[in-house]
C-alpha cells in the first residue's frame, strides 16, 4: 500500500476509489501485528469490528453517499477509552476485572460519524500517572525512533503508533503533559486543546481539575480535522464547555501576519538541555520571533499542578488503595499512597494559586498572541532510566519530563507540540500556546512553520 | 551539621505523620511500603511549600468549575 502523506490524504484517496477501505484496514491490521510484539503500542487490536465497518464504508461510497472527512482512516486510543464490548483497561490490572464498556467514548462515537475506522486501544501509564510508559502488567512502550528508549507517556502508546506508521490517527489524554511529553520524544504532533474544550465521557479521569483529550498526528491539518470533529458541546461531561464550536481546518492557511509571538523566557529557559532550547531557537527563527516573555511564578504552577494531581488521583483510587494496593504497579502506588495523605489546605492552596497564575497570564495574552517553550528539557532517555543528567544536574527521569509542560496545562491552556528533527538527532517538540479557546491561532503558526519545512513527520 | 539534623529529624517527622494518617484514611500500609511512601511523602511537602510559602491575596478564590 501506498503511504499517504496524512488521514486526511488517505481519506481522499478512499473517498477517490483509488483504494478500498477494507485494503487499508487489512493492510493496517497487518502491520500492526508485525510490529507490535516489539514496540508494544497496542493492548487490544479490534480487528473483526474494524474490518466490518471498512466494508460499510466501501458500500456507502459505492453506493454514491458521502462517507464522511476521514471515511476508512485507521485510528485507535489510548486505553483509558471506553471502546463498546473492551474492557477499559487505563494500564491498570485492577480494571481488567471490570466489565466491557457498554458504549463508546463520545470521542470515538465523533469519529466514528466521520468514517474512521476504530483499530483498538494503546498502552499507558497505570492510571496516566508518569511520563514514561514503562507499565509493570503490560510492558513498556518502545520508542520507534530508537528502540532503546522510553516513548514517553502517559500517552505512549498513542504517540509511537502514529510515530511507526501504524495508524495515522490516535487519541490521548493530558492532565500535566502526558499528550505533549510523548509527541515530543517519539516526533509526532500531539495537541492539547483548551482544558473543557473537548468532551472527556466515557475517558477514565486521573484528575478531573486537569483532565484534556487530544490528537496525535502527522500533519497539522490532520491535527485541526480530528480537533474540529471532536468539538461541540456533551452532556456526559460537565466539564466539557457550552460555547459553540470554532472550526479551525477553514481558518488554517490564514497565515500569522499581525500575530504577537514571543519565546517564555527564565523558567522555560533553565533545567533544559542546550538541545531543548535550541529546538524553541529554530522555531523562533524561521517566525522570525525575538521577543522573550517571562511568565511569573511559572516554578510554583507547576508544584500546584503536582498537588492537585497527587490528591485528585489517590482520591480517586481511594478505595484500591485501601483493600488491594498490592495490584497497583509499583510505579505508581507509593505515589498514589502519598497522595492520599495530603493535607486539605496544601490542596485548596493549590487551587487558590491557579486563580492567580491564570490572572498572571490573562495579563500576558492582552499583550501577545502567542508564546513558544520547548515541550520536554531533552530527547526521549533510554528505557529503565530512574536518573538523567540535565543541565550539569542530576534529577530523576519521571518528574522532570514534564517540567515545562506542567505550569501550561495547569490553567487549562491550549498548547500544540510541534517536532522538530534535526539531522542524525532524536525528535524534539516545542509547545505552541495561546489564551484559552484560541486553538485556531496556534494552528494556524503551526501550518506556517510546516509549510516552511520547519517542522514535520518524517 | 545543624542541617543535617533538623533533616534527620524532619524525616522521622513525616515517618510518624505517614503512619498516623495512613491509619486514619483506613490505608494498611505494608512494612515494605513504608520508606518509599515516606520519600514521595517528603517530597510532596517539599513541592507544597513552594505553594504555602507564596503570599496569596485574601480576596483569591479557587474555581469551583474551572473556566480558563
Amino acid at each position: 500500500m501506498k503511504d499517504y502523506a496524512d488521514a486526511v490524504a488517505l481519506a481522499a484517496a478512499i473517498g477517490k476509489k483509488e483504494i478500498t477501505a477494507r485494503v487499508v484496514v487489512s493492510k493496517t491490521i497487518e502491520k500492526i501485528y508485525r510490529h507490535n510484539p516489539q514496540l508494544n503500542c497496542f493492548t487490544t487490536v479490534t480487528a473483526e469490528a474494524a474490518l466490518t465497518q471498512a466494508e460499510e464504508i466501501d458500500a456507502a461510497i459505492a453506493g454514491g453517499k458521502d462517507p464522511g472527512i476521514l471515511a476508512g482512516v485507521p485510528f485507535a486510543v489510548k486505553n483509558l477509552f471506553d471502546i463498546e464490548g473492551i474492557t477499559t483497561l487505563a494500564g491498570s490490572k485492577i480494571n481488567a476485572e471490570n466489565p466491557p464498556a457498554r458504549e463508546d467514548a463520545t470521542a470515538i462515537t465523533r469519529l466514528k460519524q466521520t468514517g474512521a475506522i476504530s483499530l483498538g486501544a494503546l498502552n499507558m501509564d497505570e492510571y496516566a500517572y508518569g511520563f514514561v510508559t514503562e507499565n509493570s502488567h503490560y510492558g513498556a512502550t518502545l520508542n520507534p525512533r530508537d528502540r532503546t528508549r522510553i516513548a514517553g507517556g502517559s500517552s505512549g502508546g498513542s504517540a509511537a503508533a502514529v510515530a511507526a506508521g501504524l495508524v495515522p490517527l490516535t487519541l490521548g489524554s493530558d492532565t500535566n503533559g502526558s499528550i505533549r511529553v510523548p509527541a515530543a520524544l517519539c516526533g509526532v504532533y500531539g495537541f492539547k486543546p483548551t482544558y473543557s474544550r473537548l468532551s472527556r465521557a466515557g475517558a477514565f479521569l486521573f484528575s478531573s481539575s486537569l483532565d484534556c483529550i487530544g490528537p496525535f498526528a502527522r500533519s497539522v491539518r490532520d491535527i485541526a480535522t480530528v480537533f474540529d470533529v471532536l468539538q461541540g458541546e456533551d452532556p456526559r461531561d460537565p466539564v466539557c464547555t457550552k460555547k459553540p464550536a470554532q472550526l479551525c481546518l477553514p481558518e488554517l492557511n490564514q497565515g500569522i501576519e499581525n500575530l504577537k509571538i514571543v519565546v517564555a523566557d527564565g523558567y522555560f529557559t533553565e533545567g533544559a538541555e542546550p538541545e531543548a532550547l535550541e529546538a524553541v531557537a529554530i522555531v523562533a527563527k524561521a517566525l522570525d520571533v525575538k521577543e522573550r516573555i517571562a511568565i511569573p511564578e511559572s516554578h510554583r504552577a507547576r508544584a500546584a499542578a503536582y498537588i492537585i494531581t497527587a490528591t485528585e488521583g489517590a482520591n480517586l483510587h481511594l478505595k484500591n488503595l485501601q483493600s488491594r494496593p498490592e495490584d497497583f504497579d509499583p510505579a505508581t502506588r507509593n505515589r498514589f499512597l502519598a497522595g492520599a495523605l495530603i493535607p486539605a489546605s496544601w490542596y485548596i492552596q493549590a487551587q487558590r494559586f491557579r486563580r492567580w497564575y491564570r490572572t498572571q497570564l490573562q495579563a500576558i495574552f492582552q499583550q501577545v498572541d502567542i508564546i513558544l517553550a520547548p515541550t520536554t528539557p531533552c530527547v526521549a532517555p533510554p528505557l529503565g532510566q530512574e536518573k538523567m543528567i540535565i543541565a550539569g544536574e542530576e534529577v530523576l527521569v519521571r518528574p522532570n519530563l514534564g517540567r515545562f509542560t506542567q505550569p501550561l496545562s495547569f490553567i487549562g491552556l491550549p498548547v500544540l507540540s510541534v517536532p522538530i528533527w534535526r539531522a542524525g538527532k532524536l525528535p524534539l517538540g516545542v509547545q505552541v500556546i495561546a489564551a484559552p479557546y484560541y486553538e485556531s491561532l496556534i494552528l494556524r503558526v503551526a501550518q506556517v512553520l510546516e509549510d516552511e519545512r520547519t517542522i514535520n513527520y518524517l | 551539621m545543624d542541617n543535617r539534623i533538623e533533616m534527620t529529624e524532619q524525616k522521622e517527622d513525616f515517618t510518624e505523620y505517614v503512619k498516623q494518617t495512613a491509619q486514619l484514611m483506613g490505608l494498611k500500609l505494608k512494612p515494605e511500603y513504608l520508606p518509599g511512601v515516606v520519600d514521595n511523602f517528603e517530597r510532596i511537602a517539599a513541592i507544597a511549600s513552594l505553594v504555602n510559602q507564596f503570599d496569596l491575596p485574601e480576596d483569591i478564590e479557587a474555581a469551583p468549575i474551572f473556566e480558563p
